[in-house]
């Protein structure tokens, strides 16, 4: 602990050492997140809420199947009541995704990081990558883990549908999807808002919230509206026979990245022109 | 080396920072010294690029900081805002950074071994001390190995062992022949540290300049005066006494002021400024004035820190400031 304690200055001028490279970055981006616990503790309830549903739901429709009238036995949908546990994992996603970044401007730690990567837009690029690398793969996983988890408890009174049956492949792995994009745009809406409760209760407003509201317009504008709506627009993508009154899967699915795309480049315009 | 030319600073109407140049040195401490609020951490976001100039420029090595392709090898900086997530250890927390830049893990153990964090690496940020703070902070300034060091207010919270311990560090810095930048509302801790002082007060350049020459040129020596014709006392000198030993440049050579001063302290005490007591002596034997007192008091660091901020401290406490700031 003593002054003349400081080691020599090595490594300068060795060729590319200290330098900034995109691969750093992203490296430097996994080191974070896997370094704090509230990752693992998120991430954890992501994957209960997906798997937990499913046998809870699935569970309650098989026991109760042969009370349920001839309608609701033709409207039933068995991947995506395997599915539902979306719903509550996007918001673990979410509130997950404003954190990474939120949590840097609440503690400062944001400074050191653009000491670190001053021209501060590959930090931006970085985190939405890894974090919804993450969660792709996880959520991907985790799909798949209660869509089949969900069609074995269903199959008991033989009212499952397996991976090979039209539209479900996408359907699983379509929930993969959404939660990606989620994690896509809850890590630009972190950047833009760069505080934790405003940037999770806008995730939220725009994901849960603004659907629920969009039900309370006139039916004629409601139809109109609610599929362009972010969540509803990205789900199409996890629901294995559109309705009437839904944008097909692909259609949007890009709808809903295009959303991301945009609270993305405004979090980068931010980023570049707003004081640290 | 750090060069600011012409830096401000708005945020709406008020300025933080105005017009600010000046050059810190590679080789020497410099302070970087103000009343709260004068500026100090504002000039050191703008150095690093944390935070926009609204006009004017400043360069690290020659190159504003971003510009930099290793940037933790030109630069390593604490901010006052400790820049540390409370849930990561402290080793995670400098691996963190040192990854984004290639920096090796030996070296994140060196840093760590440096600033005495040994025992408590592994424990979460969140448990620290103010201390264990300072320290982390500071071993994330000297993560990359840089060229300049840049600390804002680095003994903030530290036991005095510490304080001794940051003195040396900063010292064996400047040693290495790198540029040091430490900033403080402390002059007392600055006297000890630094070589050079820049002083600013309001955001505006107040001093620029050796601790010998500010401490000799800032605050002229003063001489407290006791008598029971003060009054009397007072016309002579100001009538009659030339000034003394002219206060040295406070920048580059620019002229003192070196009027005679006489102000009242108390009932039948005066406080010279301007005139030696020999002088005063001389003057109230020719003139038949009986002294009770005639006390030379030379002015501390403290004291010329105040000569020169008193005017431009925001947030200042009702009592007076005993000498009269002088602008450049």
């Amino acid at each position: 602990m003593t002054a003349d304690a400081l080691p020599g200055r090595a490594g300068r001028g060795a060729a590319g050492a200290g330098q900034v490279t995109a691969a750093r970055v992203v490296y430097s981006e996994w080191v974070r997140l896997r370094t704090l616990r509230s990752t693992f503790v998120t991430l954890a309830a992501a994957l209960v809420a997906m798997i937990g549903s499913s046998l809870l739901f699935t569970g309650l429709t098989a026991s109760r199947w042969s009370e349920a009238g001839p309608a609701e036995q033709a409207g039933f949908d068995p991947s995506a009541l395997s599915l539902i546990g979306f719903f509550l994992a996007q918001l673990a996603v979410g509130v997950l995704g404003v954190l990474v970044v939120t949590g840097e401007y609440s503690t400062g730690m944001i400074h050191a990081t653009l000491c670190a990567v001053p021209r501060r837009l590959p930090v931006l690029w970085a985190r939405a990558a890894v974090y919804s690398a993450v969660i792709w793969v996880l959520m991907t996983a985790a799909a798949l883990a209660a869509f089949l988890a969900g069609q074995a408890v269903l199959s008991t009174q033989d009212i499952g549908v397996s991976l090979s049956d039209p539209g479900v492949t996408r359907a699983v792995f379509g929930t993969g999807l959404y939660l990606t994009v989620v994690a896509v745009l809850s890590v630009g809406i972190g950047m833009l808002l760069r505080n934790t409760a405003g940037a999770t209760a806008s995730v939220i407003a725009l994901l849960v919230v603004v659907p629920g509201l969009a039900d309370a317009l006139p039916v004629s504008w409601a139809y109109r509206v609610s599929p362009y709506l972010p969540s509803n627009a990205g789900h199409a993508l996890a629901i294995r026979a559109p309705g009437p009154h839904t944008l097909a899967p692909w259609t949007g699915f890009m709808v809903f990245c295009l959303y991301a795309a945009a609270a993305l480049a405004a979090a980068a315009l931010t980023l570049r022109r707003r004081d640290a | 080396m750090i060069v600011a030319h012409a830096l401000s600073k708005r945020y709406g109407g008020r300025a933080a920072v105005s017009e600010l140049s000046f050059t810190v040195r590679p080789g020497l401490v410099t302070g970087f010294l103000g009343p709260n609020g004068a500026g100090k951490s504002t000039t050191m976001r703008m150095i690093l690029g944390l935070t926009a100039p609204t006009t004017g420029r400043v360069t690290v090595n020659g190159k504003p900081y971003a510009a930099h392709r290793a940037p933790l090898h030109e630069v390593g900086a604490m901010l006052e805002a400790r820049s540390i997530h409370p849930g990561r250890s402290a080793v995670n927390h400098l691996r963190c950074l040192a990854a984004s830049t290639g920096i090796p893990r030996r070296r994140v153990d060196e840093v760590i071994d440096l600033v005495g964090l040994r025992p408590v690496a592994g424990k979460r940020a969140g448990t620290f001390s103010l201390g264990m703070s300072q320290r982390l902070g500071i071993a994330s300034a000297l993560l990359g190995d840089p060229a300049t060091v840049i600390l804002d207010e680095p003994v903030n919270g530290l036991d005095p062992e510490g304080i001794r311990w940051i003195r040396g560090l900063l010292k064996s810095l400047a040693g290495d022949g790198r540029t040091v930048l430490v900033s403080s509302h402390l002059m007392s801790e600055m006297a000890l540290t630094a070589d050079h002082l820049i002083v600013i007060g309001r955001g505006r350049l107040i001093a620029d300049a050796s601790v010998t020459d500010l401490t000799r040129g800032a605050a002229r020596a003063r001489v407290f005066v006791r008598t029971d014709q003060a009054e009397r006392l007072a016309a002579l000198l100001t009538a009659t006494a030339a000034p003394a030993a002219p206060a040295g440049p406070v920048r580059g050579g620019g002229p003192a002021g070196a009027g005679v001063a006489v102000a009242s302290v108390g009932a039948g005490c005066l406080e010279v400024t301007g005139v030696s007591s020999e002088r005063i002596g001389r003057i109230a034997a020719d003139n038949r004035v009986a002294l009770a007192e005639l006390t030379p008091r030379q002015a501390s660091l403290e004291e010329a820190f105040m000569a020169l901020t008193g005017d431009t401290v925001d947030y200042q406490s009702p009592a007076p400031v005993l000498v009269d700031g002088r602008a450049v």
